[in-house]
């Protein structure tokens, strides 16, 4: 029952900030709920058991992502003057492909069959050494690509900080 | 349902010696600068001057609040509140002492004995860069901005050093990322710093880096940027982004002692686990906890007055290019090493 009530709080505040992240005039402002949405995830995360998904959510996402975000609002200092005049073309767009995109989930909901429910408190999946081993043992191939992909991506950063040198 | 008050009373304990210790820190701090230089230090308010930190904060109570009318307002509040709020966070997960025994029921002296003990500290401490970058950048000035710049890629660059050092630590003690378990594994003089020295070493470089502390004080250096991302702040506001520093230092010399001094662990533990009741024992090992830190704070202190402040180029290669590597390499070490010679 009190796991119940939690989970109907987490909910509401990371629906409620989701919205605040979109209607928010300020972009600073929507950065900060954005964070408070990350958060509200991490509970949810807690709240299943999985105590190491929940960890790096906060750390990549509302630590390391986020503060990046707000870098770069920040820096590019905006003003409402310097904004150029949009076309309502993206805003079509957007809610055309958003509308596709619920309607697949909703679709997926409706044929799926859900798997029997299991409290979250009788499984340890989401314990650091489970996933651990899982990933070096059934899932070490992607586990090996991915990390050949952030090699990649990070050399790529460093050589286009680096181009301006000479 | 005791349980719960049990851990009520011990989260509003902690809260009470967070703030104390940080009150007293900034009075030794400038006790500890007197004795370096060959002062006094303060001593009208009390005797000694032990009541420097009441009129300190008394001051702040009372200065005029001034609000610059071109920041955002929420921001410009919200910044020092957001800092203070980390740094309180961060104690949950730090094991105290031996467990107490109240009424035939053991009580753990931990708020929350997490599996990600580490991963949580680490994790808070990142979010602790928010508080300093709203600050900085709603104060609407460019000495702050620049301070509030300075300060979170600065924090942002010796977390990755941080995080990395803290790997060999969690290999050397049978993998567990709980702080209780690390310290566990660290029964009598059996302490980490001695197996894992060069991780002490980058461990505590970082936690200087991440307390903003003299030789990193670059983000509020006086000297170019006034006063860093809090030229702006006046009243409690600037007393909080202060006092939050202290909680800083007291809880990474915390984690400090937990992780590389054995945390509540001393010689004898175990004889006088066998002579004296359970309680005493706890307090005991309390006491010893209490001990260390106050040493590690002192030592932040001692730095303080010993090494001048780095140049920022400097700090930026120190971080990535001799303690990252450093870091990387400790860990392969100590891999290897124990894959090889199994200790």
């Amino acid at each position: 029952m009190n796991s119940q009530i939690i989970f109907f709080i987490l909910s509401s505040l990371s629906l409620v900030s989701a919205l605040f992240v979109v209607f928010s005039k300020n972009p600073i402002y929507s950065v900060m709920w954005l964070i408070v949405c990350f958060i509200s995830i991490f509970g949810h995360y807690l709240m299943l058991n999985a105590q190491f998904l929940a960890i790096i959510h906060l750390i990549v996402y509302a630590g390391a992502i986020m503060v990046l975000m707000l870098f770069t609002v920040m820096l590019l200092n905006l003003n409402k003057e310097s904004e150029p005049h949009k076309s309502p073309l993206p805003k079509v767009a957007a809610i055309i492909s958003g509308g596709l995109l619920l309607l697949v989930l909703l679709a997926a909901m409706h044929s799926g069959s859900l798997p029997g429910y299991i409290s979250p408190d009788l499984t340890d999946t989401g314990y650091v050494q489970k996933v651990g081993i899982k990933i070096f043992t059934d899932f070490l191939l992607p586990f090996e690509m991915t990390s050949i992909l952030f090699i990649a991506a990070m050399i790529g950063a460093v050589v286009l900080a680096k181009k301006e040198k000479h | 349902m005791t349980i719960f008050i049990f851990k009520a009373v011990l989260i509003f304990i902690i809260f009470l010696i967070s703030l104390g210790i940080a009150a007293y820190s900034t009075y030794a701090e400038r006790k500890v600068a007197a004795f370096l230089q060959d002062r006094i230090g303060p001593d009208r308010a009390g005797p000694f001057g032990l009541l420097q930190p009441l009129a300190d904060g008394v001051k702040m109570f009372l200065k005029e609040e001034i609000i610059p009318t071109v920041s955002d307002k929420w921001l410009f509040i919200l910044g020092p509140c957001l800092f203070m709020v980390t740094a309180l966070m961060t104690s949950a997960v730090i094991p105290w002492g031996m467990p107490l025994e109240i009424g035939g029921k053991i009580y753990k002296l931990q708020v929350a004995d997490l599996n990600i003990g580490i991963l949580y500290i680490l994790g808070v401490v990142s979010l602790g860069v928010y508080g300093i970058m709203i600050g900085g950048w709603s104060s609407n000035n460019k000495f702050a901005l620049l301070g509030a710049i300075r300060a979170s890629s600065q924090m942002i660059s010796y977390e990755l050093a941080m995080g990395m050092s803290v790997i060999a630590i969690i290999l050397i003690s049978n993998g567990s990322l709980s702080l209780t378990a690390i310290v566990e594994s660290q029964k009598g003089l059996n302490w980490n710093v001695f197996y894992q020295p060069v991780a002490f070493l980058i461990f505590i470089i970082c936690a200087f880096a991440e307390c903003n502390r003299t030789p990193f004080d670059l983000p509020e250096s006086e000297s170019e940027l006034i006063g860093g991302y809090h030229t702006e702040y006046s009243s409690m506001k600037l007393g909080l982004y202060l006092f939050a520093e202290y909680i800083n230092m007291f809880i990474s010399s915390a984690v400090i002692s937990c992780l590389f001094f054995g945390g509540y662990n001393f010689p004898g533990l175990d004889y006088l686990n066998t002579v004296l009741p359970v309680n005493l024992v706890s307090l005991i090992s309390i006491g010893i906890l209490f001990v260390k830190i106050f040493f590690f704070i002192f030592f932040f202190m001692w730095i303080r007055w010993t090494i001048p402040r780095f140049r920022y180029d400097q700090l930026m290669r120190l971080g990535w290019q001799i303690l990252m590597p450093l870091s990387i390499i400790n860990v392969l070490v100590t891999g290897a090493v124990l894959t090889f010679f199994n200790k």
